[in-house]
């Protein structure tokens, strides 16, 4: 059985320097993120969208109105809006895997038209042809939403080199799952990412399982925050269940690579509560072990409390949940009654001129 | 005797160099691993090394000659006790090695056997092809320069990168090296290593970093070493490159040039082998091209670096250093998407691509001269395939054959032969033939290769074929 994710303390490869590394410069200890009772609310308010978003899209596809693969990020709220809130939306680039739907949202992007291509409409923000695991928003520097394991972090590599060449400012995430760790190309896009000192942060969310494989059943070295060490990317292991964390970790690896270091690993150990996608059983883990993560590390539950304590009411809560049931509801209204592509748009934008 | 040193083949490729500098004078002596000299090559200058001991004796072609033949002897190498003004090889006193016995031959030390360039099935694929005439477009009178295709590529991409500074060229060996085929030779003086970067050997790595910058907003030439190594980053190509602004829904540009050496090479195997053109031109989402001659290379690169559409732009190792006319014209950019005809005629449609097309020319003199007039279409990009030039020449002579160094299985001549099957039908006389390599890996011994090659004497045996001859 994999490991639940634990509230330990964040773990960086600065702690067991490999040898020959003794000299190098590391990023700092990062610190949980002291927010402010807005900001909190703000955490709160995204990571409970990003909730209710992906059980509806479960109760679309229940239906039969989305299709194909439909990868859920409930359980992983966290790190998403912990991570974007920390990013400057338009200045640094983002990129990530199929389990896309979180990322966006925490990007600030209109859940309607994103609800809108998972039920594969023309309103839907890539005109109904990408689906779930294909969104991307330019305008936003959002790239994706990548269908292949892996690509997204050479792809990111590359955005990252151009964030470098035009001398921007910018620094792209890119997120990858724990599986998408053990693809060659990521690193083959290590080695040129700390070659070239290009600004990158590497975001490993390790949600414990590929799929139905383990971890520890696919990984000979299953603490991934060290798996840059070869390449002398340093890395931070950080709780992934807890939004502060997660943001604290962010502004660290971001000083990191701004200051021109390089990239930067950041594995967020978090938790799916749902199957790898719509169709997955997951018999691979028990009853109880998800019910125990429920329990004890739901990152919604943990800045509940937090603002409780801060004085936040029953009904002030309650009114956000119903402010987003009803942006929710709305974004599937939308979806279910926006019309199907045009026919015609078969063929358009296969290619961007005519020849 | 004096021992004869011979001008070397350094490189699989290589018929002729320069000589660029002697290390060693006459009277030095040397033995073996010796440095002696600095030989300019198709790709490289390269060290030229003593293989046997001596003192030099007469230095017989000067530092600086160029066009110096494989084979040609450049000094003598006299051997211990030997006198030292000994003359070369022919004129020694030695009668025994003078006599014509066969036992004689037979016992020649490898020393003194004349070193040459290996024999390779490639070499018909460039013998004796004639240059096709200058594009159509060009004004008549235009002046012309003669130019390598390995120039003329370079001259693309330093034009594109001095118009547009988003344009960079990435890839194994392109800048300190100048390019293992020396095809991007000068650029890292004129652009610094911010917009000529060497990367790691690491294809499937930097297409996806060339990929991702393109999604950014550069504009990346990626060159392959070989097509043949592109295969572990097909993905990123095929994927990411020509997949995403469908899927985005026209969001995602990636105006992203893949550049390199495709098909055969000279005696190097299957694995270096391949004509990758049909798996490309596969794909909707890409752009295919895939030059002849010097001019067209020069003319599309730039409109493929141009281009906003993801392009693989295909080469041919074997036409690197081959001289054609390029139009002395300031901007010479072609368009993508347009065949042209290289030789016209009124008896058969001969259509190729790439090093095919030279053979489609030699075939169609040697036609000619037996009163078969051949027209010769050069495809140059084949995705978008350029079928309206072909069915307009097919719908004038009535015959096609479709000439292709390539496998036959999934071809693009198998594509041209069901394009015409399904709008050309009723123009056609005869049934389209197709001309291919051998289905089959292919092999290094020199006999093997050639045979598995295509060459002239099969365009002319199909062209006749189709022409009922």
């Amino acid at each position: 059985m994999a490991k639940t994710p634990s509230r330990a303390r964040a773990a960086k490869t600065p702690d067991s320097p490999p040898a020959g590394h003794h000299n190098q410069p590391t990023p700092g200890e990062p610190t949980d993120y002291d927010a402010s009772k807005d900001e909190l609310l703000e955490f709160y308010r995204q990571m409970l969208l990003i909730r209710r978003f992906e059980e509806k899209a479960g109760q679309l596809y229940g239906l039969g109105l989305i299709g194909g693969f439909c990868h859920l990020y409930i359980g992983q709220e966290a790190v998403a809006v912990g991570i974007q809130s920390a990013l400057v939306p338009g200045k640094d680039s983002v990129i990530t895997g199929y389990r896309d739907h979180g990322h966006m949202l925490a990007y600030g992007i209109d859940p309607n038209v994103i609800m809108a291509e998972l039920t594969g409409r023309a309103a839907g923000i890539s005109r109904g042809k990408g689906g779930s695991m294909h969104m991307f928003s330019v305008s936003h520097k959002f790239y994706g939403g990548h269908g292949i394991v892996g690509a997204q972090v050479s792809l990111g590599t590359g955005l990252a080199f151009s964030h470098k060449y035009n001398d921007d400012g910018g620094v792209c995430v890119a997120y990858f799952g724990d599986g998408a760790s053990n693809q060659g190309q990521v690193y083959e896009s290590f080695n040129m990412a700390e070659l070239w000192k290009l600004p990158i942060i590497f975001v490993i969310e390790n949600n414990q399982y590929a799929m139905g494989t383990s971890v520890n059943r696919s990984s000979a070295e299953d603490q991934l925050y060290r798996r840059g060490e070869s390449f002398r990317i340093p890395g931070i292991q950080v709780d992934g269940m807890d939004v502060l964390a997660v943001r604290g970790a962010t502004e660290e690896a971001l000083k990191w690579v701004q200051g021109g270091n390089g990239p930067i690993i950041l594995e967020m150990k978090t938790y799916r509560y749902r199957g790898h996608s719509m169709s997955d059983p997951a018999k691979y883990r028990s009853r109880e072990e998800v019910q125990s993560v429920r329990e004890k590390s739901d990152p919604i539950d943990h800045v509940k409390k937090i603002l409780e304590g801060a004085g936040v009411t029953e009904a002030d809560l309650k009114a956000i949940d119903q402010k987003i049931r009803k942006i929710v509801n709305d974004a599937a209204d939308f979806a279910e009654n926006s019309p199907e592509p045009d026919a015609p748009e078969l063929y358009t934008d296969v290619l961007v001129e005519r020849y | 005797m004096a021992i004869e040193i011979k001008m070397p083949a350094l490189s699989p490729t290589m018929e002729e160099g320069t000589l660029s500098k002697w290390l060693v004078k006459e009277g030095d002596s040397v033995s073996s691993g010796d440095i002696m000299a600095e030989i300019e090559t198709d790709k490289a200058t390269m060290e030229f090394e003593a293989v046997d001991e001596g003192v030099i004796g007469k230095i017989l072609v000067a530092e600086g000659a160029e066009n110096v033949k494989v084979g040609t002897v450049i000094a003598t190498l006299i051997a211990e006790g030997e006198e030292a003004d000994a003359a070369p090889a022919p004129a020694a006193d030695n009668t025994a090695e003078e006599k014509p016995a066969p036992e004689a031959k037979a016992e020649e030390k490898p020393a003194e056997a004349a070193p040459k360039k290996a024999e390779s099935g490639t070499d018909k694929l460039v013998q004796d092809a004639p240059a096709p005439p200058a594009d159509i477009s060009v004004p008549a009178g235009t002046e012309t320069v003669k130019t390598t295709v390995r120039e003329a590529l370079r001259d693309a991409m330093a034009e594109e990168m001095r118009r547009d500074p988003r344009v960079f060229v990435m890839g194994e060996e392109v800048a300190q090296y100048q390019g293992a085929y020396k095809v991007t030779q000068g650029l890292l003086e004129e652009f610094g290593d911010k917009r000529v970067i060497d990367t790691p050997i690491t294809e499937y790595g930097f297409a996806g970093v060339g990929t991702g910058a393109a999604m950014g907003g550069l504009k990346p030439i990626v060159e392959f070493m070989t097509f043949n190594f592109a295969m572990q980053a097909i993905d990123h190509i095929i994927n990411s490159a020509a997949k995403t602004n469908y899927m985005s829904g026209g969001q995602m540009r990636c105006p992203v040039v893949f550049r390199g050496p495709n098909g055969a090479a000279s005696r190097v195997g299957a694995q270096h082998s391949q004509n990758y053109a049909p798996w490309y031109a596969s794909v909707p989402g890409l752009i295919v091209i895939a030059p002849y001659d010097a001019a067209d290379a020069k003319g599309l690169l730039k409109a493929a670096i141009r281009c906003e559409d993801p392009v693989v732009f295909l080469e041919n190792e074997l036409v690197y250093g081959r001289s054609f006319d390029v139009p002395a014209v300031d901007d010479y950019v072609l368009p993508i998407g347009k065949a042209r005809i290289v030789r016209p005629g009124k008896d058969v449609t001969v259509v190729s691509y790439s090093i095919g097309v030279g053979l489609a020319l030699e075939a169609a003199e040697t036609l000619a001269k037996e009163g078969i007039d051949a027209e010769v279409i050069d495809l140059r990009t084949l995705r978008p395939l350029d079928t309206v030039t072909v069915l307009a020449s097919l719908a004038k002579t009535n015959r096609m054959v479709v000439v292709e160094e390539g496998w036959p299985t999934c071809s693009i001549a198998s594509e041209l032969a069901a394009v015409v099957m399904e709008k050309g039908f009723d123009d056609l006389d005869a049934p389209v033939l197709r001309v291919t390599n051998e289905d089959v890996p292919l092999p290094y011994a020199a006999n093997l290769e050639k045979a598995a090659l295509i060459d002239a004497g099969r365009v002319v045996a199909a062209v006749k074929k189709v022409c009922y001859r």
